[in-house]
């Protein structure tokens, strides 16, 4: 600071160095002056959101289990004790059964043992398991007369154990865990990837490698007498009932409906309107005043409040967000709009009606060619962030993709189909917003509308 | 035939051309437009005719219990006061952290103050992605991890904040005058000093003007996310709404409470910009 102000020092007059050196310490202490205000205002909001009891109450292991969750799958092995039956299945449910054991699933009459990778062993006997742990020793655990009763080897107790009459719940890692109840006895073990991402568990079609489903797709012996091949593999793929692609991408498309929809109605309703709200097309005061509130209005009100109020009147649907969006957005467009509108050059358009053009003449060869690069490009501006409300106000309760997300958030039973979903909405998002910029640089340099 | 009449017919025959591709993308656009409509409607859960009808059923229950409630509505308006500045501290949090990052990235990604050469496109695509990625999925996530609290809103509506303001930063860095800045360093000044004396002076004035309307935007963008878990005046109306016929008072009450303070702050903001850009017209 001192530095530049000592080597303009010659030119200038001492005080006029003075003034210059004060005004710059003025300006220094205002926006000291403000960053002090904003960590104030940052300290309160601190304990207004009650950051500390945030701290203590975060459940971090279930960013743990849903990171590893998202991107894993686990094989339940489930004795039920009562009935004595044994079931190895994808995720233990019954349409994801193995009729013969994995290979690291080892039969011997009543016995299982499941081996659990890293050395970890877990045998299965008709009540009662032996878990083998690497370091530590071999933990028996057994249900005698309705308790579970836990021998547990000599030393120190693992803090991953969690023991009492009723409950063994042993998670050494995130990769394997072991729980015993009274009524039955359960061993995951976890493995990395999405599994039966294509076609269900059950389906013939599993058993088929990438190259020879695609001369299967083009051959003409049919697996399934009924359909062709291409038709059983598209649709096994489609109705998968794990991953449900087809719901998924229906409720995409609904939500990219809402989005084109709602702002191209948006836009064709505002350009008319702006007309009516701009000084230099309509003389008239009193129109100019309502038109523009009437732009205020609509924005007011909030897309919050008008998809609820559509929600109401026309249920779960693209068209209830569609709507929704188009109603804000008449507001915001309309008023961007009048304002380029007020901001055409007069020389064309005086041009144009020197010619002896008509009136409708005069727009269209006048305004329109000045203001449509405009209109486009914030048409586009909005469609890349109306795609992004558009999945907020599914989440609302208006349908598509937001809601299928906080459904499945809500159940929390497969996070790797959360993790799908976020995925292809993410991708939905950024290729418009890759769409809506290519478009806005050819039009007008790609600058960003605020 | 002569030159000039060679001239008009292609002249014509371009003009021709055009109005042909103008009406073949104004056709596409209505037919986008009502195809899209009659697809929504077919997956609508209700039909819009119905919902036409019904359209003013809503507003019009809430207004009517609403004037029920008499002379108790301004006291339910205090009532939920406290939510609504939950609501504001989500949105101005959000603004001002998401500022600073911005700030941060906007001078990292501007091509012109050569902070970093290489990390240039670094920075713009970060913020493109920040930019896109979806509020609701970081809220929802954040939600699930930390628990209902506003905390989750405000970080999801941070990080989108950054990447929107960012870009909008880094444009108004790369449109200074680089007079100022050549000036400060042909005396001597450092990166530092020309910083603080060439560019901010030119790009503040700007940034405020865009923090302004970014702010306008976080607070309808915290009302919403309060909705799905997140706190404020959308959690109320959650619970409100959720209650159903009985409580349309205080739904009303929200919704006042809401658009006012929208309408204020979207009046204060633009009030605001028009002096900021008053004042760089004089100077």
């Amino acid at each position: 600071m001192t530095g530049v102000a000592m080597n303009g020092a010659d030119m200038m007059g001492q005080a006029e160095r003075r003034t210059i050196v004060r005004s710059v310490r003025r300006t220094a202490r205002i926006g000291f002056g403000l960053l002090a205000l904003m960590f104030v205002y940052l300290t309160y909001t601190w304990f207004a959101f009650d950051v500390p009891t945030l701290i203590d109450s975060a459940k971090p292991e279930r960013a743990a289990l849903l990171a590893t969750d998202s991107v894993a799958y686990k094989v339940h092995v489930t004795r039920m004790l009562r009935r004595g039956t044994t079931a190895i299945a994808v995720e233990g449910e019954r349409t994801a059964t193995y009729s013969t054991p994995p290979d690291w699933i080892a039969t011997d009459g009543d016995v299982l043992t499941v081996d659990l990778d890293d050395g970890y062993v877990a045998r299965v006997f008709p009540t009662s398991v032996i878990l083998d742990v690497p370091n530590y020793g071999s933990i028996r655990i057994a249900v005698q007369d309705g308790r579970v009763i836990t021998d547990l080897p000599p030393g120190n107790r693992p803090d991953w154990l969690r023991v009492n009459d009723v409950k063994f719940d042993a998670r050494p890692d995130l990769k394997r865990r072991v729980q015993v109840s009274r009524a039955k006895i359960e061993v995951h073990r976890y493995f990395l990837g999405w599994e039966n991402f294509f076609f269900p568990f059950n389906s013939p079609l599993k058993a088929y490698s990438f190259g020879e489903l695609l001369s299967l797709t083009f051959s003409a012996a049919r697996l399934d007498p009924e359909v062709a091949n291409w038709h059983l593999i598209y649709r096994t793929f489609w109705e998968n009932p794990d991953w449900q692609h087809g719901n998924v991408f229906v409720a995409l498309l609904e939500t990219l409906l809402m989005a084109v929809l709602g702002t191209f109605t948006a836009a064709l309703v505002a350009l008319p309107l702006a007309f009516l709200a701009a000084r230099n097309f309509t003389p008239s005061r009193t129109l100019r005043f309502f038109v523009r509130r009437l732009f205020d209005f609509v924005r007011g009100i909030d897309m919050l409040i008008w998809s609820l109020i559509f929600i109401r009147a026309f249920g779960l649907g693209p068209l209830t967000g569609a709507l929704a969006i188009a109603f804000t957005d008449t507001g915001t467009l309309g008023k961007l709009f009048s304002e380029a509108l007020e901001n055409t050059d007069r020389k064309q358009v005086e041009g144009v009606s020197a010619t002896g053009a008509s009136k409708l003449q005069i727009y269209r060869y006048g305004v329109i060619p000045q203001i449509l690069p405009i209109f486009i490009s914030q048409g586009f501006y909005y469609l890349e962030s109306n795609t992004r409300s558009a999945t907020v106000i599914g989440a609302l309760g208006a349908g598509g993709i937001g809601l299928m997300l906080v459904e499945t958030i809500r159940t929390s039973r497969d996070w790797e189909n959360t993790l799908y979903i976020i995925l292809l909405t993410i991708l939905l998002v950024i290729a418009m917003d890759a769409v809506s910029m290519r478009v806005r640089r050819r039009l007008t340099g790609g600058t960003t509308p605020p | 035939m002569t030159a000039a009449e060679t001239l008009r017919d292609e002249i014509l025959q371009m003009k021709r051309r055009r109005q042909l591709y103008s009406a073949g993308i104004l056709v596409f656009l209505i037919a986008i437009v009502a195809g899209g409509y009659d697809q929504a409607n077919d997956m609508n859960s209700g039909n819009f005719l119905n919902g036409l009808t019904q359209f003013f059923d809503y507003p019009g229950e809430i207004v009517a219990e609403a004037w029920d409630a008499g002379a108790d509505f301004p006291a339910l308006l205090v009532r939920f006061l406290p939510a609504l500045i939950e609501t504001l501290n989500i949105a101005a949090v959000a603004s001002i952290l998401g500022g600073l990052g911005a700030m941060v990235f906007a001078f990292l990604g501007a091509s012109n103050l050569s902070v970093w050469p290489p990390l240039v496109p670094v920075a713009r695509r970060m913020m493109d992605v920040m930019r896109a990625f979806p509020e609701l999925i970081i809220a929802l996530f954040l939600i699930y991890v930390l628990g209902t609290s506003p905390v989750p809103a405000m970080i999801a509506v941070a990080f989108h904040t950054t990447g929107a303001l960012g870009k909008q930063f880094s444009e108004v860095n790369e449109n200074i005058d680089s007079r100022a800045v050549e000036g400060l360093g042909a005396c001597g000044a450092s990166w530092l000093q020309r910083m603080r004396f060439g560019v901010l002076p030119q790009v503040l004035p700007n940034y405020l003007s865009y923090f302004m309307l970014r702010f306008e935007i976080n607070v309808r963008a915290s009302a919403i996310l309060g909705f799905v878990g997140a706190g404020g005046i959308g959690t109320e109306l959650r619970r409100t709404i959720g209650w159903g016929q009985g409580s349309g008072d205080e739904t009303a009450a929200l919704f006042v409470l809401l658009i006012f303070s929208i309408f204020l702050i979207d009046q204060l903001s633009s009030w605001m910009r028009q002096r900021i850009s008053r004042t760089e017209a004089v100077t």
